[in-house]
């Protein structure tokens, strides 16, 4: 019994529908009779979100395609102004009605000029007696456009007086687009994430041909039982499956085990599954790299993965620098006195501190400081006498520009700039330890 | 100016077109106080020198990279098969599309850079693909901005790939909106034309592969924005089916920046691979050791130099580009400021030049330190020669410049052979790097270093197996320069070895026979006396035992080595005519290259007669001249108070200082009212420090501003 009804198209449409995009059913019909019949008027604007990779873009465009419905379909994130988009629109539209390609381009600056031009597409074609579908993909960007955009396109219906139905695409909630000014509000439709369940049933769907369809889900469940704690994404999950099946197969090619011995299967693929969770899911190590080590049956521990390499070569100053600027950036600068002055008498964290400052400055993430703070612990921490050289000011703005330090605020260089160290504690005793230079005794934090 | 006509009257006179001569540095040579015979020649000299060093450099350069660009070749070839199978395969058909993308860790000396990222697309040019694109982070503040750059620099390799077809490309550069549709289609349209052009016409060149990829490179990957890397991905991760887009990051500093750029939704879109590029250091090695260390050039740099040299590559910028560069003002500040510098050419070519010497030119062999050393050390009849006889001089010099190098072609082998026995020692008393022991060489006599002895020391203790190999690559060393001179010291090491082979075979039984013996003695039943006397004797055979053959042999080699290195490490500095090719002005080469420009502002507000030279200005160090200009009269006032300065005083003290002289006759006026003149003189003082920064208004108390600089300078 098809869960899908609708007078418009036949069933057999319907049924094929269905068995391509599964677990959708209820999304489906309720698009279904929004959208009515060819001809009906639909619903001006309709609003659809839920979560990555939940299925919206693929429903919707594997809808209108089968049914053969007059669309558009635009990703937003392509257009970054506003005329990128219109002129998009436009030009599908010409291609979408005629179906001789004339690519006489139409140049669109503004919604006025959209809506006329819109008009006159419309007119020229056939296209007058059916509902147009206008769908904007990723339409979180048109907030980021002009602000007359996003409600002229909700009631585009109204404006152009014509039969068109917007659907915008995103993977935020409304609440988040309303604009401050109100405008018309749009049917809502909400996708929710597939359950366990259904990524098991979708992904099982398309097995490969020459291996049984129950081989194939023992392996997914498998698989699923690996990375449904870390990953729900779809894409990614079929990624990942396809990535590793080879492997999986690896005891059935040989002839070592049958397709039905599933204990053993598991057994050889199990820790594989958690490696490549380890790897090749941060991309730490390519998918590329990954099938080659999978081909020559190497250990996944010989590919060093990206962040294996950690270490930074730097000259000698400027590990120096860094290390004044790191701990100018986590020791609050009264404490300056106690580390860098000779007879500082003895100073007990508690004592001097306001209560505030007695949690970690660690926790608290860097603090700002200015350029001369940093000079003046540089001079103390270096052994030798430092002359402040132009390299040494250079040496600065490159770690700023190697993403070591960050520069505060405005970039007045003349206004006593202000600096915050964005290194991690590790790197910094990574760096200190090559030149010798004992870093915990010199943070307030471990004292 | 005058005219020939006789009447009165205005006259239009055109002005002479005067060619403005653009200073050159061959003019630049001429224009040196010294007198320019030879001038020319040096400047030529210096040109032809730097040329044979440039090349050189270059060529180091290619060759340490080459593997580097191999294996991203390698990269893009794979990835490219991926792109172009049909992908009908399962597997393939399941997996996402990834944008292969190459991490290519280049290390922080981003001056470097430059030159890697144009000589990777110059590569890919010749052997990929022509459409290479390399972006920077400064021009692509927006994604839209990227996206122009993008295909700005695309279509214009279209336009040169065919010139012909120019018309139609600026017709489509007119309309074309910056998206990646736009280039999509633009790629299908090249694409196609080429493969159905190229059998007839040839005009790709044909290493280019089948749909050339697009390569982008992004040449400092720490500086772009997030938000633009992340839009470009995703959106061209949408056309990779239709545009086989390659992405290579240049990254400075460690490819975990990727992570911290890019969230995990976004790199899972990538494939990454990395690539490591040769560390700047092992790069240094390379370019010392093949500039420096060879007799290929005759010019030096003697120890100070090169520690500058060596010190700003370690202590601020780990830039090869930086060294060379520091390598090629030497050069120039040696052509230039050394008359004698004429002949730092090859030996035949500098003999000729010794003969066509003036009596003036011998006047300045006769001038140099080490001559005049030289002079004194001859007997007194040849010193009368040396000093009046033109031909005697160039004859001596002759000699001198030879023996110069020989000694140069004796050196670099020796230095070599004893870099091999300290470079593996523990705590490496004599350094790790063979420029530290090139420097320790030339410093002074290495030999008398404590550092050298304890590295003798550590020497006598090697065992035979490193002992074994280290000379026998001492011999491959001499035996790779044709000198002749090492002839009977290459015949030495190598009996040194064979004889190492013949001891292997006579101890192995003799240590047996020892051992076995003394046990037996011991377990010999004895009382208390004797076995106290076997064991002294034991202890005394062992001590005197030191001397095995082993141990004499090994002694002997250290010996010869020291003899070695007394014979031919000594400083340059002792050798006569050193200043003709060394180059020692390290002073001059460290303001050039390490400029202290707060230090050099101190200077010039503090003391003013340091740059102006002008006697009135002479001052003792603590007190406030009102001779000086009255910024310096401001500045040092500004030096005595604190973080936040009053005005009004900072104005009282700068008049009373400006009118302490002429305080005895304007004692008369003596009111509180301050001369309009010094005021206005006060202020712009003021405005100029402003402008120097070191004070800038404060919004915390009026009439005062704030103090920009801490400390003296």
């Amino acid at each position: 019994m098809p869960t899908l009804e609708h007078p418009e198209y036949p069933e057999a449409t319907l049924l094929h529908l269905e068995s391509i995009m599964p677990c959708r059913e209820s999304q489906m019909s309720t698009l279904l009779s929004v959208f009515g019949e060819r001809q009906q008027y639909s619903f001006p604007s309709i609003f659809i979100y839920g979560h990555t990779s939940s299925g919206k873009t693929y429903v919707l465009q594997t809808l209108l395609k089968t049914l053969e419905l007059p669309h558009v379909f635009v990703n937003c994130i392509e257009c970054s102004t506003s005329r990128l988009l219109l002129e998009k629109i436009l030009s599908q539209l010409q291609s979408l009605s005629s179906k001789t390609k004339h690519a006489s381009h139409i140049s669109c600056d503004t919604l006025n000029q959209f809506v006329c031009l819109f008009k006159q597409e419309i007119m020229a074609e056939e296209l007058q007696n059916e509902t147009i579908y206008i769908v904007l993909d990723k339409a979180e960007q048109l907030r980021e456009m002009e602000a007359n955009v996003l409600p002229a396109f909700l009631r585009l219906q109204e404006l152009a007086d014509r039969n068109v139905t917007v659907i915008l695409v995103t993977e935020i909630v409304w609440e988040l687009f309303r604009p401050n000014t109100g405008c018309f509000e749009p049917f809502t439709l909400y996708f929710p994430d597939y359950s366990i369940g259904h990524l098991q049933k979708i992904l099982s769907h398309d097995h490969p041909p020459e291996y049984s369809a129950d081989f194939y889900a023992a392996y997914i469940n498998i698989l699923l039982g690996v990375f449904y704690t870390v990953c729900r994404d779809l894409k990614e999950l079929r990624h990942l499956a396809a990535l590793n099946f080879s492997k999986y197969c690896e005891p059935v090619v040989k002839g070592e085990a049958n397709e039905r011995d599933t204990r053993r299967l598991w057994k050889n693929i199990e820790s594989h599954l958690k490696k490549a969770m380890q790897t090749v899911y941060l991309r730490e190590v390519s998918s590329s790299q990954w099938e080659r080590l999978q081909q020559d049956d190497g250990e996944p521990g010989q590919v060093k993965g990206l962040s294996a390499h950690t270490h930074v070569e730097l000259p000698y100053y400027s590990k120096f620098l860094l290390i004044a600027a790191y701990l100018a950036s986590y020791n609050p600068s009264r404490s300056d006195k106690r580390f860098f002055l000779k007879h500082h008498g003895k100073m007990k964290r508690t004592t001097f501190l306001k209560k505030h400052e007695k949690t970690s400055n660690h926790l608290l993430g860097p603090k700002p400081f200015p350029l001369d703070r940093l000079l003046a612990i540089l001079y103390s921490i270096v052994d030798k006498r430092v002359a402040p050289t132009g390299n040494i000011f250079s040496q600065i703005s490159s770690l700023v520009t190697l993403q070591l330090l960050t520069l505060v605020g405005h970039d007045d260089q003349l206004d006593g700039p202000r600096y915050k160290c964005t290194v991690s504690l590790d790197f910094i005793r990574a760096i200190a330890r090559t030149v010798n230079f004992d870093i915990i005794k010199y943070l307030y934090d471990f004292l | 100016m005058s005219t020939c006509s006789v009447s009165k009257g205005c006259f239009v006179f055109k002005p002479k077109s005067k060619k403005r001569r653009i200073a050159s540095t061959a003019d630049y040579f001429n224009d040196s106080k010294n007198d320019s015979e030879d001038s020319g020649l040096r400047f030529a000299t210096c040109e032809s020198l730097w040329k044979q060093i440039k090349s050189e450099t270059e060529q180091i350069q290619e060759e340490l990279n080459k593997q580097l660009y191999d294996n991203i070749i390698r990269f893009l070839r794979q990835s490219h098969s991926e792109f172009q199978e049909k992908k009908t395969e399962w597997a393939c058909r399941m997996k996402s599309s990834e944008i292969p993308t190459a991490a290519l860790v280049l290390g922080v000396n981003v001056t470097d850079h430059d030159l890697t990222f144009k000589r990777l697309s110059e590569v890919l040019q010749d052997n990929v693909t022509p459409y290479v694109v390399s972006l920077q982070a400064k021009e692509c503040p927006g994604i839209r901005y990227l996206l122009k750059k993008l295909m700005g620099q695309l279509m214009d390799c279209y336009v040169e790939d065919q010139s012909e077809e120019e018309e139609y490309v600026t017709v489509s550069k007119k309309r074309i909106r910056c998206s990646l549709d736009a280039l999509t289609d633009w790629y299908e349209c090249v694409t196609k034309k080429t493969g159905s052009e190229t059998p007839s016409k040839k005009r790709t060149s044909p290493s280019h592969w089948q749909s050339p990829p697009v390569v982008v490179i992004f040449k400092d990957m720490e500086s772009f924005t997030t938000k633009v890397l992340q839009d470009f991905i995703v959106i061209s991760s949408q056309h990779i089916h239709e545009l086989p887009l390659v992405l290579i990051f240049g990254i400075a500093t460690s490819p975990m920046i990727i992570h911290r750029l890019l969230p995990h939704s976004v790199s899972s879109l990538l494939c990454i691979e990395l690539f490591q590029c040769l560390s700047c250091k092992e790069h240094l090695g390379t370019v010392i050791d093949k500039l420096l260390l060879t007799t290929k050039f005759p010019f030096k740099l003697s120890e100070k130099v090169l520690q500058v040299l060596i010190n700003i590559f370690l202590y601020h910028d780990f830039s090869v580009q930086n060294f060379i560069k520091g390598f090629q003002l030497s050069v120039v500040e040696h052509f230039y400021s050394q008359p004698l510098s004429v002949l730092c050419c090859h030996l035949p070519e500098a003999k000729k030049r010794v003969n066509s010497f003036s009596h003036e030119q011998c006047e300045h062999i006769r001038s140099l330190p080490s001559f005049r050393r030289y002079v004194e050390s001859q007997v007194s009849e040849k010193q009368i020669a040396l000093l009046t006889e033109d031909n005697f001089v160039k004859e001596v010099t002759w000699i001198l410049l030879e023996d110069l190098h020989i000694y140069h072609e004796n050196y670099f082998p020796v230095l070599k052979c004893l870099h091999i026995f300290t470079s593996s020692l523990p705590k490496y008393p004599l350094g790790k790097q063979i420029r530290e022991l090139h420097c320790a060489c030339l410093e002074k006599r290495v030999w008398e270093t404590e550092e050298y002895e304890s590295a003798l020391q550590l020497v006598r203790m090697l065992c035979k197996a490193d002992l074994v190999a280290m000379l026998q690559k001492c011999v491959k060393i001499f035996m790779s320069f044709p000198g002749k001179e090492f002839g009977n010291t290459v015949e030495k090491l190598e009996e040194f070895l064979s004889r190492f082979q013949n001891l292997e075979v006579a101890e192995a039984s003799k240590v047996q026979d020892e051992s076995i013996s003394s046990q037996k003695e011991l377990q010999k039943k004895t009382d208390l006396y004797h076995l106290q006397k076997t064991l002294l004797q034991l202890k005394e055979s062992r001590r005197s035992k030191k001397l095995t053959k082993f141990e004499m042999l090994r002694f002997e080699v250290v010996d010869f080595i020291d003899s070695l290195v007394r014979n031919y490490l000594a400083p340059a500095e002792m050798q006569t005519l050193h200043e003709v090719v060394y180059f020692g002005a390290a002073s001059t080469l460290c303001e050039h290259l390490n400029a202290a420009p707060r230090t050099a502002l101190h200077t010039a507000l503090n003391n003013p007669y340091f740059y102006l030279k002008n006697q009135a200005l002479k001052s003792d160090a603590g007190c406030i001249s009102n001779k000086a200009p009255d910024i310096c009269i401001a500045y040092k006032l500004h030096l005595e108070c604190g973080r936040l300065i009053n005005l009004v005083d900072w104005l009282e003290a700068f008049s009373t200082v400006v009118t302490a002289v002429k305080g005895t006759d304007s004692d008369s006026v003596a009111s509180d009212e301050v001369d309009e003149i010094i005021h206005a003189r006060f202020i712009r003082a003021v405005s100029e420090l402003q402008l120097l920064g070191f004070i800038k208004p404060s919004k915390q108390k009026t009439d005062h501003v704030a103090k920009l600089t801490w400390g003296g300078c």
